[in-house]
């Protein structure tokens, strides 16, 4: 009997962070589009509910109602496997995440690899699903996906290096809590600018989303996914989007931090602070999907190799002679 | 304990059928499928006997970044046409003895390092083991690494560098006759480089892109 209610108080605590977090994934989806129809100056979805809010709840039920086509050359196992995947990874991340110094569902000492790792596993979904629909285009889309994930990864690991030279845990809450005085972004700015971007990249977002490039792959990995399936790569993909920006609130803009400990600031909880953050950087991402048009795949990998991984390397060495010059080196 | 124990037989026998079923799968994209089954069981074994940061590394360098690469590697060759013929043909068969006497001889080597395993004089030490309890896996496993093992350390990184370098030259070749862009050159292009007037004789014309 024990067991049994440890394990329904895990439970119900699991659902109370994925139900807001597969909620907000929806609200998020039509905040995209409706900041890409202004910046085109369009009207965007505004008609299913207030401001078209349930403009994405009218799709995901469109998409269960959708046949399930299966390609009948196609690797059955796989195939279905891999939406599954992309979604299972999405979601999992969120058990780390802190939403304040009590708020989180599994306070582990290495939270930081844990992101990094699931967020590295994220490009099975894609392969898996373009090697499986054996068609040309998914497996195009698919090496493309492969091969701009792991580059820009090197340079968000180097990256979440330097954060973690100025903490001295791997631990997320900690992570958090040594920005009391400073957030990150300001004495890492640079580096905060680059993990946006190869954020942008590790999430195939534009101007990066050359595995899904509409013009010349048709839709990349998910041509040959229809109705639910194709529904769980595009919730996946939000979910880890989201994701992606949590993980910048964290590192460099205080997690649930209050930007100034004075009075009218005070009077908005920790989560909240959170969540503003993860939705100020949202907008950025939607923002550069509007304003900026697609790269060309050489200039990808050029920019990610040749740039961003020597870039943040130096700056690594000069936080590292920094920190240990001034004796500001965390050492417990 | 109980709960522990189910944990730990659930990814034991995930690992050790995974492991068996990347040589026995006949479509060698399904093995290196299996493969990354493995690691992921095998790290999650790490994870549960506290060796947090050692499973993490594992799932980041291992799923993360090699097995994305072995199953390029597995994609890009044909995969379809070999699947039927891997053992069955004449060709294929006479690599299985060569196979045979690599993996005898790897087994023989992994049971003479087991069985000479050293292990630190004060490895079971209570007071040390305690000391090493209060602070963080990652800490401790640092501590040891730059202190203890550090030339063992950088050997090994020298030799992976070694190892990453000649890659390169290896795959490196120089393509002759390939347009390639070059920012520098297309940035301080200027007026009196690309344009230039000339007079043009009636009757004779002018040699133009020589």
């Amino acid at each position: 009997m024990e067991y049994l209610g440890i394990l329904f108080d895990q439970v119900y605590k699991i659902l109370f962070l994925l139900v807001p977090v597969l909620v907000s994934v929806a609200m998020v989806v039509w905040l995209d589009r409706r900041v890409w129809a202004f910046v085109q100056k369009r009207q965007g979805p505004n008609v299913v509910g207030p401001f078209g809010l349930l403009q994405t709840i009218a799709d995901a039920l469109k998409y269960i109602f959708k046949e399930i086509i299966i390609p009948s050359s196609s690797n059955k196992v796989i195939f279905i496997l891999a939406p599954i995947v992309t979604m299972t990874l999405a979601l999992i991340a969120w058990a780390v995440i802190p939403f304040s110094a009590t708020q989180v569902l599994a306070d582990i000492n290495v939270g930081i690899l844990y992101l990094f790792a699931v967020s590295s596993l994220g490009v099975y979904g894609i392969i898996m699903g373009g090697w499986a629909s054996n068609s040309k285009y998914p497996f195009l889309g698919a090496i493309r996906s492969a091969a701009q994930m792991v580059s820009y990864e090197v340079s968000i690991g180097v990256i979440i290096i330097n954060v973690l030279l100025c903490v001295g845990s791997l631990n997320l809450k900690d992570i958090v809590l040594a920005q009391q005085n400073l957030w990150f972004v300001i004495p890492l700015f640079p580096m905060f600018v680059i993990f946006f971007i190869s954020a942008l990249a590790e999430t195939n977002r534009p101007p990066f989303d050359l595995p899904e490039a509409e013009a010349e792959l048709v839709a990349g990995y998910q041509t040959e996914y229809s109705g639910m399936m194709y529904a769980m790569f595009w919730l996946g993909e939000y979910a880890n989007i989201l994701l992606m920006c949590a993980m910048g609130a964290i590192l460099f803009l205080g997690g649930w931090l209050s930007p100034l400990e004075i009075y009218p600031f005070t009077l908005v909880p920790g989560p909240l602070w959170l969540v503003l953050k993860i939705l100020l950087l949202f907008l950025l991402f939607a923002l550069v999907k509007a304003i900026v048009p697609r790269y060309r795949y050489d200039q990808l990998m050029k920019l990610g190799w040749k740039v961003f991984l020597p870039l943040s390397l130096i700056w690594v060495v000069l936080t590292a002679s920094y920190l240990f010059y001034f004796n500001l080196l965390p050492v417990n | 304990m109980i709960a522990h124990s189910i944990f730990f037989y659930t990814f034991s026998i995930i690992a050790i059928v995974s492991a068996i079923m990347v040589t026995a799968s006949k479509n060698t994209v399904h093995s290196v499928f299996f493969l990354i089954l493995d690691f992921i069981s095998i790290s999650c074994l790490f994870i549960m006997i506290g060796a947090e940061f050692l499973g993490m590394i594992m799932l980041i360098v291992y799923v993360g970044a090699v097995a994305v690469l072995f199953l390029f590697v597995v994609m890009m060759l044909n995969v379809a046409q070999q699947k039927n013929q891997w053992f069955s043909s004449e060709e294929s068969s006479k690599h299985i003895p060569v196979g045979l006497i690599i993996s005898t001889l790897i087994f023989v080597e992994l049971i003479i390092v087991v069985g000479g395993w050293k292990y630190k004089p004060d490895l079971f030490d209570i007071n040390n083991s305690i000391e090493i309890n209060n602070v963080s896996n990652t800490h401790s496993l640092g501590q040891v690494l730059y202190t203890d093992y550090i030339h063992i350390f950088q050997i090994s990184g020298m030799i992976l560098l070694v190892a990453m370098i000649g890659a390169i030259v290896l795959t490196f070749r120089k393509r002759v006759g390939v347009k390639t862009q070059s920012y520098i050159k297309q940035i301080s292009r200027e007026r009196s480089d690309g344009v230039s007037v000339v007079k043009v004789e009636s009757n004779k014309g002018v040699k133009i892109d020589d």
